[in-house]
């Protein structure tokens, strides 16, 4: 399977309020609330490290999921993401 | 406002978060707008490094919308500086600007910068009402080319329409002029006094009849470009009586160019200094905060008895400056009169034998 990469998208806003991530799209101002899977996912896209490699140290380490299971989640979620403004979805490293 | 944004305001109101600050980063300008509320000098603004610290400071204690203005931001040579600096720390940044010196390169960095939106002060659609208000000659063309540049470079503009009694009739053609340029329209009809306290300006506002007509057109209101409601209203009146009336103090403040803090911008109670103690500090432990905290509704005199009492708009500000923290606020009082043609409590009070005959 080809590597995947995510980074944060440029034009977004976001912060923390007590527990939740909460995030504003830059390409409508919509305001999103991430759960703690996706704001790790945040937290860790660099665009440089694969997505399968944050996904098997991180996501499935601290949440304790079936990696396959994790991996096809975290592609999904990735997507879904990505069509809000919010990551950059890639098959190459994105660096800036 | 989305169901989110509305958990988002009562989760910082619970947890005591500054969700929204207003940083005035000058209070020099270009225009002499004649209804303004500020001088225009500079008594020793905030360095840039001044500025990037109490960012920090903003980020740290949670604050999510940032509103960069003053005066005119871009008269500070750093502006791109702090801007960059209040993005790299994600705020959703808005700013305010008469857009006079935008160019295109200015426009293309702020739309590269992810600023989420920009508001321009238009007064009138015909020049020379606009040059009049601003006392700038030439500041129509250049607010809309700046705001038209920053539309070609893909940033969310609106306009801010101050009504007063010399550009009252222009509002219709202002917003043609927004829709025609893809810009949001917003339209204020109120002249607010100056942060010194000064009540002249007010002089400025339109007549209650034309106050009345605004608030009456359909056009307005259904694009929600002129507010009718309560910002948490309207509700219960029981429940308004114990609700917090307005954000300033419990999710927003306000921040000087000097540093100081107060409630709200239209709220010129001094609560602290940022170049004497954190931002945090003030936030958690200023008296003047709390005590703007410890007023609801209901501990107002007239208000608490007020029909008005699920719907009022009652600022905490103006009441500040009409002179008692914990009194109502007239200005407010004929608002609601033009919205709804049915005088308040207090005002009822204050024209005393006028109402007793009419009502």
């Amino acid at each position: 399977m080809t590597d995947r990469y995510i980074a944060r998208a440029p034009d977004v806003a976001a912060r923390t309020i007590g527990d939740e991530l909460m995030i504003m799209s830059g390409r409508d101002s919509s305001l999103f609330s991430l759960n703690e899977t996706a704001a790790a996912l945040w937290d860790l896209a660099d665009g440089t490290t694969p997505l399968a490699e944050i996904v098997e140290r991180h996501i499935c380490a601290e949440f304790d999921v079936d990696p396959e299971e994790a991996l096809a989640d975290a592609q999904a979620l990735a997507d879904e993401l990505a069509a809000h403004g919010i990551l950059i979805v890639s098959d190459a490293p994105i660096r800036r | 406002m989305t169901s989110l944004m509305h958990e988002m305001g009562a989760r910082a109101l619970a947890l005591g978060i500054p969700l929204s600050v207003h940083l005035d980063l000058t209070y020099r300008c270009n225009e002499r707008c004649v209804h303004c509320y500020l001088d225009h000098e500079d008594r020793g603004e905030m360095t840039t490094a001044e500025i990037v610290r109490v960012l920090d400071e903003l980020a740290d204690s949670g604050v999510f919308f940032l509103t960069l203005s003053g005066g005119e931001v871009f008269m500070r040579r750093d502006f791109f500086e702090i801007l960059e600096h209040a993005r790299a720390k994600l705020f959703a940044v808005k700013v305010k600007t008469n857009a006079v010196m935008v160019t295109r390169a200015k426009a293309e960095r702020v739309a590269g910068l992810g600023v989420e939106s920009v508001q321009v002060s238009l007064y009138s659609h015909r020049a020379d009402v606009h040059d009049r208000i601003t006392k700038l000659p030439g500041s129509f063309g250049r607010t809309i080319e700046g705001a038209r540049l920053l539309r070609e470079c893909g940033v969310k503009v609106s306009f801010a329409n101050v009504l007063m009694k010399d550009n009252a009739d222009d509002y219709r053609e202002v917003r043609a002029l927004a829709l025609a340029m893809g810009v949001e329209y917003k339209v204020d009809p109120t002249i607010t006094p100056m942060m010194d306290g000064g009540r002249g300006v007010l002089a400025l506002n339109i007549d209650e009849a034309r106050l009345a007509a605004v608030y009456a057109d359909e056009e307005l209101t259904r694009g929600a470009a002129v507010s009718r409601a309560a910002p948490g209203g309207p509700m219960p009146r029981e429940e308004a009586l114990d609700s917090v009336p307005c954000s300033a103090g419990h999710t927003l403040a306000y921040i000087s160019p000097y540093g100081e803090v107060f409630p709200c911008v239209q709220f010129p109670y001094a609560c602290g200094n940022v170049r004497e103690k954190p931002f945090a500090e003030i936030w958690r432990n200023s008296p003047q905060l709390r005590e703007v905290r410890s007023i609801s509704l209901a501990d107002v005199e007239g208000c608490s008895t007020c029909v008005h009492g699920g719907s009022c708009s009652r600022c905490p500000g103006l009441a500040y400056t009409e002179g008692n923290l914990r009194g109502p606020s007239i200005q407010d009082c004929e608002r609601t009169y033009a919205i709804t043609g049915v005088p308040s409590e207090n005002l009822k009070r204050r024209k005393g034998v006028i109402w007793l005959v009419s009502v």
